[in-house]
């Protein structure tokens, strides 16, 4: 496999289309990225005179402010635009907000959105480069690149690892997202949930699939926590949150058939008590702060490698 | 445009009608909007002769039994007269449309009110489908002698199922006075929820929330079952899963009076579709949505079979803007009435699936003689509602140049071999291919 040194679309709209050589690229760059972040100017000019407009249909602390952080950073004007203060709550369609941007001439667009393929509906409406912040259940690709950069950086690699993700299957981008991250980049990685939360067409991916905690921890090199939303409590995907926690909330005990040097992953935000205990949240395991501080630099590469100067 | 007293005889063409058993050459003489001869070398006597080219093939009008034609209430999509010009163009002398405008085909008015239209269009024949209960509410039956006498064909709820076994029940007993059929849309509402595509890996992975086959293959057992205690007919509108077919099936070898319809998306086209190009294109999302692969070829296996009775369009227009949405808020459905003729040549016929005669049987035979229609064949003193096949004649479907009102078709630039080349609707030649060499033939001659 020869080193990529450009992606070959000029979106990012799913971890499906890249290329294992194209995950290491971006994964290569957040690390001269994450240097940036360590100086007492933590600016770049690489994206001068660059414009990139974040678009947040969909509520967001983290991501948003990660994207910003990382324009910024590296020196693009950037503009955000959130539903609830833009002409979407005056029935303007997607496509019609798009392509006023659009008129704006945008380098890219960063899009959180709660419908699945909003993204892709962008590219075909949009010449900017447009990067999928979160979209429906579908994907969160920057999420699984800094998770993988977090692995990458606690463990040294990632094909080999033994991964558990455990949680809300059905329901997440995130697990998605780094499912396929992690099979294309040769770990090894079960998902653990109740029946109610399995999504179909993982085992299709290689991912192990299994009910049991116990079964999905053993001796994994990572664990990695989603969110169960309070809503799904009260459908009919889970009697009890009390129940949930007995049966998958992640506590020390639990902890203990794993690796001897296992970290404990989690995308945020958590519910203390619900699908970690705080001692392991807050514990020697967790690495959950890493993985923001490494958003960061996982999204600066993105945007560097979509819209930045060609290195000469 | 032939005049209706205009005699002219159809000469040496293949006639496909399997009602009256006839399958080879004949001449088919026409006048005053009727057929007047079928034979073997008719005397000519003066009337205007048409020779059919050579593996052109002419089949009793064809016939659409589930359209969404949108008017009264969503002109914007599609009209009476759009709509039925659209089937004409798509090769269909007739079609029965939903009762799912609005208002709702629940009251005598509204079926004189589209019966008014079709009229005035003179395009394709059109037969309302009254709703079984009012504005398909689930609650009230509709007064359906009265709906039957104003010319309703058929009973439905279609866009949704009717609500209760209780109401369905009594449809099933009530309609069968008027010898109707009740068409089912099979969903069991609890098991679709928001569920946009078919439950499979790919909507899974896509994120797309999923409707499983069984939320169609429920509804259809406890149909089948009502139709069986009743003695009523049921007919399984749009059917897409194997779960379905299974149930189907079985109910006919039980006797049960069920006959089903399926669309050619889904005998054409699978899920994986949604995948292709930038993914989520909305020309894909219908209800029933397209099913996994082994649905699909279980489609193709029930029309080799002969359990399923009849094709069937689902032509549902929307407008382009309506469908330039995310896909979780785009709305459902497809146009067909053009492309079903090329889809069913290409896909069934020339595929070795079905037969010429059995193609006619589905679009034609079968959902005239459901609906207790005319035609359906080609008999003497009946008005002539005829189609002209050229099985043969290259196909590139452009959904830009499409005659509906609405656009929304997945087939867009599909390759196929089967044509239209000509149809004619109570002996007026209404529609000429001019993609088809030789279709000009049938023309009539030019007015001053």
């Amino acid at each position: 496999m020869t080193a990529a040194t450009r992606l070959q679309s000029r979106h990012l709209l799913s971890i499906a289309d890249l290329e294992p050589a194209e995950i290491d690229l971006i994964l290569d760059t957040a690390v001269a990225m994450k240097e940036i972040g360590t100086r007492t100017i933590k600016k770049v000019p690489a994206l001068r005179g660059r414009t990139v407009v974040n678009l947040f249909f969909e509520a967001s602390t983290r991501t948003r402010l990660s994207f910003e952080l990382a324009e910024k950073r590296l020196s693009a004007d950037t503009m955000g635009i959130t539903a609830a203060g833009s002409s979407v709550t005056k029935g303007e369609t997607l496509a019609d907000t798009a392509r006023t941007l659009e008129a704006m001439s945008p380098d890219i667009i960063v899009i959180r959105h709660a419908a699945s393929g909003a993204p892709h509906l962008l590219s075909t409406i949009c010449r900017a480069g447009i990067v999928n912040a979160g979209d429906g259940m579908h994907e969160h690709p920057t999420q699984a690149l800094l998770d993988a950069l977090t692995m990458r950086e606690r463990k040294g690699r990632l094909a080999g690892l033994k991964v558990a993700i455990v949680g809300d299957l059905l329901h997440s981008r995130v697990l998605r997202s780094n499912a396929l991250l992690l099979t294309k980049m040769g770990a090894e990685v079960r998902a653990c949930g109740p029946p109610t939360l399995i999504p179909l067409g993982l085992t299709a991916l290689g991912v192990h699939v299994t009910t049991s905690l116990d079964e999905a921890v053993k001796d994994v090199d990572v664990v990695m926590m989603l969110r169960v939303q309070r809503e799904r409590m009260h459908g009919m995907f889970l009697p009890s949150v009390r129940e949930y926690f007995t049966l998958f909330g992640l506590t020390p005990a639990r902890l203990e058939r794993a690796a001897s040097d296992v970290i404990v992953m989690h995308p945020g935000p958590m519910n203390r008590g619900v699908e970690i205990d705080s001692a392991v949240a807050d514990g020697p395991w967790s690495v959950i702060l890493d993985q923001v501080a490494n958003g960061v630099a996982v999204r600066m590469a993105v945007l560097y490698l979509l819209a930045g100067e060609e290195l000469s | 445009m032939t005049q209706v007293g205009d005699a002219f005889v159809l000469k040496g063409g293949r006639v496909v009608d399997p009602r009256a058993g006839r399958d080879g050459h004949f001449d088919i003489r026409i006048e005053n909007g009727r057929v007047s001869a079928i034979g073997k070398d008719l005397p000519l006597d003066g009337a205007r002769v048409v020779e059919v080219p050579a593996g052109f093939v002419i089949t009793p009008g064809l016939i659409d039994m589930h359209v969404h034609l949108r008017e009264p209430g969503q002109e914007h999509k599609e009209t009476i007269a759009t709509g039925t010009w659209s089937a004409v163009v798509g090769g269909f002398t007739g079609v029965a449309c939903m009762p799912n405008t609005e208002p709702v085909n629940d009251s005598a008015s509204v079926t004189q009110f589209i019966m008014k239209r079709a009229s005035e269009a003179g395009f394709a024949r059109v037969y309302p489908i009254g709703a079984v209960s009012i504005g398909s509410m689930g609650d009230q039956m509709t007064e359906m002698g009265d709906l039957r006498g104003a010319g309703c064909v058929a009973f439905t709820d279609d866009g949704k199922p009717v609500a209760t076994a209780l109401l369905m029940r009594r449809a099933l007993e009530y309609a069968g006075m008027f010898d109707v059929p009740i068409i089912e849309h099979c969903e069991d509402p609890s098991l679709k929820g928001a569920g946009v595509a078919h439950e499979g890996a790919v909507a899974s992975m896509l994120g797309l929330q999923g409707i499983p086959g069984v939320a169609e293959s429920i509804m259809a057992e406890r149909d089948i079952s009502l139709a069986e205690l009743t003695g009523g007919r049921i007919h399984i509108a749009h059917m897409s899963a194997r779960q379905t077919l299974r149930a189907v099936r079985d109910g006919k070898s039980r006797g049960v009076q069920v006959t089903c319809e399926v669309a050619p998306h889904h005998f054409t086209l699978n899920d994986e579709a949604l995948r292709d190009g930038a993914g989520y294109n909305t020309n894909l999302k219908m209800n029933p949505p397209l099913r996994e692969e082994a649905d699909r070829l279980a489609m193709v296996e029930g029309f080799r079979d002969g359990s399923i009775d009849v094709i069937s369009t689902d032509h549902a227009p929307h407008h382009a803007d309506e469908k330039a949405l995310e896909f979780d808020r785009a709305p459902f459905g497809i146009v067909g009435l053009e492309t079903c003729v090329p889809l069913c040549l290409d896909r069934l016929v020339h595929a070795g699936v079905i037969s010429l005669s059995r193609f006619v049987e589905l679009l034609s035979a079968s959902p005239a003689a459901l609906l207790r229609i005319p035609g359906g064949t080609l008999t003497v003193g009946e008005p002539a509602d005829i189609t002209v096949l050229a099985p043969d004649a290259p196909v590139t479907i452009q959904a830009s140049a499409l005659v509906s009102k609405s656009k929304n078709s997945p087939f867009d630039g599909w390759q196929l071999r089967g044509a239209t080349a000509a149809t004619i609707v109570g002996g007026r030649v209404l529609y000429t291919n001019p993609a088809v060499s030789g279709a000009d033939r049938f023309a009539g001659p030019a007015k001053s």
